[in-house]
């Protein structure tokens, strides 16, 4: 009888606790079903998203929850693990390469927002700068296979320039900044001649390096030739490659570099030119709200990197700073689409500008920007960027490419050599992809 | 019969009762290593980007390619060079110390407490501090390093390097703050050890004329064997996976001269997006540990027996 007695009371709590989990349940659904999920990786961004996101609330009434994961190659490493337990939120943003955004796509973790972007007459597109949108999208033919397309949303667009000390400058007895390679040539004798160090740029994080070289590629040859380079068509031993590469041997014994750049994380680098320790720096359009914060009565201008031709334009790298892809297995897509909507609306962009100190991706909103940023947008008409290139280079290619430069940057090997081994990676990968 | 039955009922209770011990150590153990080593021996036989469902089986070829991979196996002669400062110089200091705190000298609990602080901090943390301290940038003609000014102010100018930035010292350096963090393990494990050792054994050297040298030689070092070989494994087994303090001072590296093969598996995985081949590495990278761990031991058991 007591047995009976016990199991009896057991049940009823059993019981009790399944009905009670599944009311707490259903009301938490309905809570969450009211809430969409935003992965970033911005830190200077997330109390402005906070912000945002009440706002948000209060006009619709649905709530999004802004999880910040930084830095940005710990976010990487967790976009990338969600993804393989198919977990990952409702809006989030790709960091990594082209391929690899393709691959997502491919793999159905990312919704195709062409129909949204081109509805009311491509109201949305041609609301944003169409640079900003080509990052995210993969045109007619493209050699990932990916259906063309419109697959992000660009919240701000940036570009990476020289930034110049008009103090240092002037301190040097410089009155106007280099635009030739050989005027920035002489501005560093100039410069070293009252102990003042030329340029820094954070080189330990391998990417800055990488853009650098790719801007004079193609002031020295042009995106056609680079383009056959990639396809293998051009080897690196090639006379322009070597000119290139040059660049970096002429700067070293210049003595241009700041001491230590080859392993300087740009977080250094913003340090050390906002504390005025470096005349130039290589930066992207980001430093001046991080110049701001470290060094507000900091004077300096904006240039494109001098030019080692005349022949060819300099291009540099830029585009959409950051984007957000929407999840294509939430059940909110069209809640998280909408409030992407909303984010790129003029008031919200101007209000991130402001805020930010970023520029923003809807033209609308440029009017409420900063000088300096004002000036950094001038260099818009020149950007390109790898994700809206045909093709890319295969990665070992482009890690022997990178860790060759910094090799050219210590004095430990020739330009020549570099591209010698280069070259001998790369016919290594061709080699293999022809055996696949 | 019956008899036969009963016994083996209450056999095979007493086997499932004993079982059932063991089960959850065992549960765990299937879940959180043999499963995921399976898993990554599998990835290690596929080329896989880390994102397409699809992966391509390829055999062997990942560790085809890894045994021919001279970056890598200068990564492992990195790493070994790490390992073996780490063996001299970090156990060497931590051993001194720990004899100089084992004796009756003021202030020990302090002394002790201040070597145990580096190995609490965060490597990031200590990759930082060190970075400021190596840092070779000047300011107004001065360097704001605090080692190189330190060398200027020293009357050493000649001494001022490009320390994180020199292919010559890039490593050692690295090498020098591993073990400067580490040290602290050692010397309280050696601590502990030299406090087990009776002290009985001394006095009798003492009246059988031992001199302070011979005593350390005859009896510190000799009781000390089996500490010391833990030690050394556990050195072995740190400094070989090092790899945040070189990531927080010469961020993706400096060229190749300071990878280690922790750095290579990172750079494969999420710079060159080849989980495969980057899961080929973890097999004999961790085979290798596994194998040197296993040759301690032996060492170790042997070193018992004499």
């Amino acid at each position: 009888m007591k047995r009976v007695l016990i199991i009896i009371i057991g049940l009823a709590v059993l019981i009790g606790l399944i009905r009670f989990t599944l009311t707490t349940g259903s009301t938490k659904h309905q809570q969450e079903s009211n809430t969409i999920t935003l992965w970033h990786w911005m830190t200077d961004r997330q109390e402005v998203f906070e912000e945002l996101a009440l706002k948000y609330e209060e006009q619709t009434g649905i709530k999004v929850k802004v999880d910040l994961y930084a830095p940005s190659d710990a976010y990487t490493q967790r976009i990338v693990a969600s993804a393989q337990a198919r977990v990952l939120p409702d809006i989030y943003g790709i960091l990594d390469k082209k391929e690899i955004f393709a691959s997502f796509i491919e793999n159905g973790f990312v919704a195709d927002l062409t129909a949204e972007f081109q509805a009311n007459n491509a109201e949305w597109e041609l609301s944003l700068y169409e640079k900003a949108v080509d990052v995210n999208r993969f045109k007619d033919g493209n050699i990932h296979g990916i259906k063309p397309g419109i697959y992000g949303v660009p919240i701000d667009v940036t570009n990476i320039q020289m930034v110049y000390n008009k103090k240092l400058l002037e301190k040097a007895g410089i009155s106007k900044a280099p635009k030739t390679f050989d005027e920035f040539l002489q501005a560093i004798v100039a410069l070293k001649r009252v102990g003042i160090a030329g340029l820094v740029s954070g080189w330990g994080e391998l990417w800055m390096a990488d853009c650098f070289a790719s801007n004079y590629a193609f002031n020295i040859m042009g995106e056609e030739k680079i383009m056959a380079t990639y396809r293998g068509e051009v080897p690196y031993t090639d006379p322009d490659w070597i000119a290139v590469f040059g660049v970096f041997e002429t700067l070293r014994k210049s003595g241009a570099f700041f001491e230590g750049i080859v392993t300087k994380p740009n977080k250094d680098a913003e340090q050390d030119f906002a504390l005025e320790r470096a005349a130039f720096s290589f930066n992207g359009s980001w430093c001046v709200n991080v110049y701001h914060g470290m060094n507000p009565n900091l004077d300096y201008g904006v240039m494109l990197p001098p030019a080692v031709s005349i022949e060819r334009p300099m291009r540099i790298w830029g585009g959409a700073g950051s984007s957000f892809v929407v999840n294509n297995s939430t059940p909110k897509k069209d809640k998280a689409i909408a409030f992407l909507k909303w984010l790129t609306a003029p008031e919200q962009q101007a209000f991130l500008a402001e805020r930010t100190k970023n520029l923003p991706a809807n033209r609308k909103a440029l009017s409420s920007i900063p000088e300096i940023l004002a000036d950094f947008a001038k260099g818009s008409e020149f950007t390109t960027h790898p994700t809206i290139w045909p093709y890319n280079e295969h990665p070992l290619v482009t890690e022997a490419f990178t860790k060759g430069l910094q090799s050219i940057i210590i004095g430990e090997k020739t330009p020549q050599e570099v591209a010698k081994e280069v070259q001998a990676m790369k016919e290594r990968e061709m080699k293999k992809a022809a055996q696949r | 019969m019956a008899q036969t039955k009963t016994i083996s009922l209450s056999s095979v209770k007493d086997n499932l009762e004993n079982f059932s011990f063991v089960i959850p150590a065992v549960l765990i153990f299937t879940i959180f290593y043999i499963i995921p080593f399976i898993e990554i021996f599998n990835l290690s036989l596929n080329e896989w980007n880390g994102i397409s469902l699809n992966r391509e089986f390829v055999g062997l070829r990942n560790f085809e390619e890894l045994m021919q991979d001279k970056i890598w196996w200068k990564s492992m002669w990195n790493a070994c060079y790490i390992t073996l400062i780490a063996l001299t110089f970090q156990n060497a200091l931590a051993f001194a110390l720990a004899l100089a705190c084992d004796r009756e000298i003021r202030m020990r609990r302090f002394y002790r407490v201040v070597f145990f602080i580096p190995p609490v901090l965060s490597e990031i943390v200590v990759g930082l501090i060190w970075r400021w301290i190596l840092n070779a940038g000047v300011q107004n003609g001065e360097y704001y390093g605090l080692l190189n000014h330190f060398l200027v102010q020293s009357g050493l100018p000649h001494l001022v390097n490009n320390w994180l930035s020199n292919p010559d010292t890039a490593l050692s350096c690295i090498a020098v703050v591993h073990s400067w963090k580490g040290f602290g393990w050692g010397f309280i494990m050696l601590l502990a050890g030299l406090q087990t050792i009776d002290r009985q054994l001394y006095e009798a050297a003492k009246v059988d004329g031992a001199n302070g040298w011979q005593k350390f030689w005859s009896v510190t070092i000799p009781m000390m064997v089996p500490v010391i070989l833990v030690v050394v494994i556990l050195t072995i087994l740190g400094s070989m996976q090092v790899f945040v303090l070189i990531l927080s001072m010469v961020g993706q590296g400096l060229v190749y001269h300071t990878e280690v093969p922790v750095t290579r598996i990172l750079a494969a995985m999420t710079g060159t997006n080849r989980f495969g081949y980057a899961c080929a590495m973890g097999v004999v990278f961790g085979a290798i540990l596994i194998a040197v761990s296993f040759i301690m031991k032996r060492i170790s058991d042997k070193a018992k027996q004499a």
